[in-house]
């Protein structure tokens, strides 16, 4: 191994004086460290003029490339990824790129992709775990930049709707639009006039394919409503009232693929009528008829939470597919829009002619109420917004009251039913474009489906894992790691990760004396403590803004009681 | 106005014909694919199970020899082939793909104690309880020829190991002392020694070849430089290293096995503490080798089972025991890190998968990124209390069993009593020794 390195190390000074004499001839595949004025492509002719002026302007550059080990093999120099993008590429014609770097990317699209709740703060951790999860955050970071740029290949945009001159999109009628537009979504336009069998309500499959309709005198019905062909029909000779909730006040859970009652859950609150289910953690919302909104998961006997939304009873609830917003309307005639993810506060509140008795959103954030017979939607701003209420986006009125409103999944037409039959409406921009082939997928074939169910029953979440936050198992299970903590330092008497007292090195020249020895210990001992006072130092004026905040607040007769 | 509703043309999503594959548009954004930690949890949980469904690691008995096998040798070129020692004093070479053994020799009266394989991989050497050293030919006596040594080397004491040098024509036995012999000479070239005890084994250093380790009688480990033909230094423990075994990635890492049912992992930089203790045994561990990957090492104990621990952790992953299978005496990793073969006293090597559920054979691009998959979601969700239980369950025979309660409650006796003592006593008057640094007596240079 000595033996060998020597020649090596003889070898290459020689060849560095060797060079030094002979100039080397610029390979193309090796990019020049200056760069040409900006815009300068000079032609092909010139090139080795150009080149010869260049080369002895080069500045040293750390990134030269160095000489390869291996003879005969070009060495491409290795710069660091920014430099190398961002520096012009020259071709060999000189042509420059004129927009040099990455593509820029929206900070919305990748925000959307991050998951690391980057504000939450972990324990203190060892080095090699601290470091572990800085490499899983800046991984998490690049995965989040590639994916917010995969969204280029999506095929699809989303509808819209906008009026020229100001005109008010909501005076636009549904007749125009189904003249405006294409011949395929002019079809998805339909009304059915069922009027024998009572006023109707109706589902759309998750898939968006079919829609299944009950009238309240006994007829239902599931069609694939594109094609208008009917898939079965059957008439039950009794009411048919919403299949989910209970006359008794108990929302019972039946899991389906199993046909198991999972959890029965007294709601204590009278009639539940008004159920819907958040779609983001499977939490059920019930309204009830004192104006709250109570959560519930199977897993626990009490509501998640309660939140108080009208002065009288609530009549409707809809949650948006992110789980971040939910309406509720009431019998005092308000719409409210409430945030879900952070304190459960109120958005935005608007009194209407008369209550909603129905409330839907689409997959893009679009609301939906239904009053009477009119039926009114609302449009946010972007995907990330709330509905806004100032301005309906568009309106229709119906031949009759209406009984039920939802939304088709992938396709911008929201059905509706009522007590003459079934509309089918259109609405620009309500829908997803884009779906997932492996999730829902409106064109899948028999084949696709089977296999879609089999991964979806092996894949199918416990119902004890149902909470207000979905991600909670990804989490660092902070309490069991102090527990766990303390409950090492109970068997061990000592607290194995507490720092070892500080053991001078032995030095040499008499500076190990016993007195220098104590001299270098009082001083790292002092510096500590400095540390520690300084820190509390910070800490206690930190105390003393919190404890002044909630003083400042509205001043009752319960605060001399507080400490 | 301005009007643009959604239309998809099926002709975009439906394929053309039956013999297309069928499309399916990718998009990624989480609102379409809500529930991804539970799913992905009950994913991992139902991977770990499957796990545990097909963890059969057992794969062949290669029966044989006629007395206890003490010792295996890897053939360096072959994957296929492994060379075993026996107590009467057989060697036997076997072919792995067939199951069988394809040559014997009767090479020593009274135990092979040692069988070591050339580099090139055309001649091994062995020595036995006759105090001899013997190089035979790795390819069999042609026609009419007999079995014979190529080269015998008669020595004054029994030889108890012996190692091969990695690059070259050199190699140590161990008994009295260790001697550095050239294949060419038949007296060593040198003879290392530092104390008065007999040592049983010798390993040479894969990567600095010029390094050696030794584990001798009096509970120390040695180690010595080739080239200066000197014992560098020295490690004093609490009981008697069986073997050690150098780690093939990382040149100054070695593992001994130790008769206090624990494995020690040090670097030879700083011997003063092990990096790891591995402890899970239930008696004496007896070998001990690395995978090529030096990731992990499999050992060997006397109560009847094998396992396999990770490097850098200190409780073992993996655990192998059959009823038929006593004292387990030698253990090897094959050079491609599939496969683990261990001899036993009762006269049979088995063969023994390295990953009790993974599947044999050439798969195919789906079957891995799913076998991937799965993998990483287990990784994920390792800590979770219900996986964890799931992923650690091994069966384990009912004397190991009760050996590790026994164990267990002897030493929370002695950890209870350590802690009464730091409690009651004035502090700072007893110090706290961190456990790895228990074990180690004293370091020499």
């Amino acid at each position: 191994m000595e033996t060998a390195s020597k020649p090596g190390r003889d070898v290459q000074p020689k060849k560095a004086r060797l060079q030094t004499k002979k100039k080397k001839p610029r390979r193309y595949w090796e990019k020049e460290a200056t760069l040409t004025a900006a815009g300068a492509s000079p032609g092909p002719p010139r090139n080795k003029k150009r080149n010869r002026e260049l080369r002895p302007q080069r500045p040293k550059n750390i990134n030269l490339p160095k000489k390869s080990r291996i003879p005969g093999k070009p060495q491409f120099p290795k710069k660091p990824r920014e430099q190398r993008n961002l520096e012009p590429q020259r071709n060999l014609s000189g042509a420059q790129d004129p927009f040099p770097g990455p593509a820029p990317i929206p900070e919305e699209v990748a925000r959307k992709f991050r998951r690391i709740d980057k504000s939450k703060k972990l324990p203190h951790s060892k080095s090699k775990t601290r470091s572990r999860l800085e490499v899983a955050e800046a991984e998490e970071e690049e995965i989040s930049i590639k994916a917010a740029r995969s969204e280029l290949l999506l095929a699809e945009e989303p509808g819209f709707l906008e009026g020229e001159d100001g005109e008010d999109t909501a005076k636009i009628r549904q007749a125009e639009i189904v003249e405006a537009v294409d011949i395929a979504s002019a079809a998805k336009h339909f009304d059915l006039n069922l009027r024998q069998f009572g006023p109707y309500r109706l589902n759309y499959s998750p898939v968006g394919r079919h829609l299944a309709f009950g009238g309240h005198r006994g007829h239902v019905a599931t069609l694939d409503w594109v094609t208008k062909r009917l898939m079965c029909e059957i008439n039950v000779m009794e009411a048919v009232r919403d299949i989910r909730s209970s006359e008794t006040g108990f929302l019972t859970y039946l899991d389906v693929s199993v046909g198991k009652i999972v959890a029965a859950l007294n709601a204590r609150a009278g009639r539940l009528d008004v159920m819907t289910k958040n779609p983001y953690n499977a939490v059920i919302h019930l309204g009830h008829s004192n104006g709250t909104v109570s959560l519930w998961s199977p897993a626990m006997k009490e509501p998640l939470a309660k939140i108080l939304c009208h002065r009288g009873g609530v009549r409707a609830v809809a949650v948006d597919s992110t789980g971040t917003y939910m309406a509720t309307s009431g019998l005092d005639h308000q719409l409210k829009i409430f945030d879900l993810r952070g304190m459960f506060q109120p958005l935005s509140a608007r009194t209407l002619p008369q209550g909603a008795g129905h409330l839907a959103f689409s997959q893009r954030g679009l609301l939906a109420a239904g009053m009477s017979d009119v039926v009114n939607i609302w449009m946010g701003q972007g995907m990330a917004s709330p509905p806004s209420l100032e301005q309906p986006y568009l309106t229709h009125r119906l031949s009759g009251h209406v009984h039920g409103l939802h939304f088709c999944p992938f396709e911008d037409v929201l059905g509706l039913g009522h007590s003459g039959g079934i509309t089918s409406m259109l609405v620009p921009g309500a829908a997803e474009p884009n779906f997932d082939g492996l999730e829902n997928n409106p064109y899948r074939s028999q084949k696709q489906r089977q296999e879609w169910e089999v991964k979806a029953l092996l894949e199918k979440v416990p119902a004890e894992l149902i909470c207000l936050d979905p991600r909670a198992l990804a989490e660092v299970d902070v309490i069991s790691l102090e527990q766990e903590k303390k409950e090492r330092i109970e068997r061990l008497g000592y607290d194995p990760e507490a720092k070892a007292p500080f053991q001078p090195k032995p030095k040499q020249k008499g500076r190990s004396s016993t007195a220098s020895l104590v001299k270098r210990r009082r001083k790292v001992m002092d510096k500590e403590h400095r540390d520690k006072v300084r820190q509390s130092l910070e800490q206690q004026p930190q105390k003393q803004e919190k404890k002044a905040k909630p003083l400042k607040a509205r001043p009752s007769a319960l605060d001399r009681f507080v400490r | 106005m301005k009007v643009k509703m959604l239309s998809r043309n099926p002709d975009n999503y439906v394929r053309e014909t039956k013999l297309d594959l069928q499309r399916v548009p990718r998009n990624y954004d989480p609102t379409l694919h809500p529930f991804e930690v539970p799913r992905e949890y009950v994913r991992a949980l139902n991977a770990t199970k499957l796990e545990r469904v097909f963890a059969k690691p057992f794969l062949a008995s290669l029966d044989g020899h006629r007395d206890g096998v003490n010792c295996l040798a890897k053939h360096p070129k072959s994957l296929a082939t492994v060379l075993s020692g026996a107590c009467d004093g057989e060697v036997r070479i076997w072919n792995l793909t067939k199951r069988k053994c394809i040559r014997t020799i009767q090479a020593h009266e009274g135990f092979v104690r040692g069988i070591c394989t050339r580099f090139c991989g055309t001649s091994f050497f062995t020595v036995g309880d006759d105090k001899t050293v013997k190089q035979w030919k790795m390819d069999g006596p042609g026609y009419g020829e007999e079995e014979e040594p190529l080269h015998t080397i008669l020595g004054k004491t029994v030889y108890t190991g012996i190692d091969h040098h990695w690059k070259e024509a050199v190699f140590a036995t161990c008994g009295q002392q260790v001697d550095i012999w050239d294949e060419q000479r038949t007296s060593p070239i040198c003879s290392m020694t530092w104390g008065f005890d007999s040592i049983s084994s010798v390993k040479f250093n894969p990567i600095e070849t010029f390094l050696l380790g030794s584990c001798a009688s009096d509970r120390n480990i040695v180690l010595y430089d080739m080239r200066q033909a000197t014992p560098l230094k020295k490690v004093i423990l609490d009981m008697r290293t069986n073997t050690i075994c150098w780690n093939p990635m990382e040149a100054f890492i070695f593992t001994a096995a130790n008769e206090d049912y624990n494995l020690y992992t040090f670097d030879m930089r700083a011997l003063d503490t092990p990096v790891m203790v591995h402890m899970d045994h239930v008696s004496a561990v007896l070998d001990v080798d690395y995978s090529p990957t030096g990731k992990e090492f499999v050992s060997a104990s006397f109560d009847k089972s094998i396992r396999i621990f990770p490097v850098d952790k200190s409780r073992s992953r993996e655990v192998y025991h059959t009823k038929r299978m006593q004292h387990v005496i030698c253990v090897k990793w094959t050079s491609d890190s599939k496969y683990i073969m261990c001899g036993s006293d009762e006269m049979n090597i088995r063969l023994w998968k390295a990953n009790a559920s993974e599947k044999l054979g050439v798969l195919t691009s789906r079957e891995k990124a799913a076998k991937d998959y799965n993998q990483k979601l287990k990784e994920k969700f390792q800590h979770h209390p219900h996986i964890k239980r799931i992923a650690r369950h091994r069966h384990l025979p009912k004397s190991i069993y009760s050996q590790i309660q026994e164990q267990r409650i002897m030493k929370e006796a002695r950890r209870r009593k350590e802690v009464n003592r730091l409690k009651h006593s004035k502090p700072g008057s007893v110090s706290i020794v961190p456990e790895k640094k228990k074990h180690i007596v004293a370091v020499v240079k």
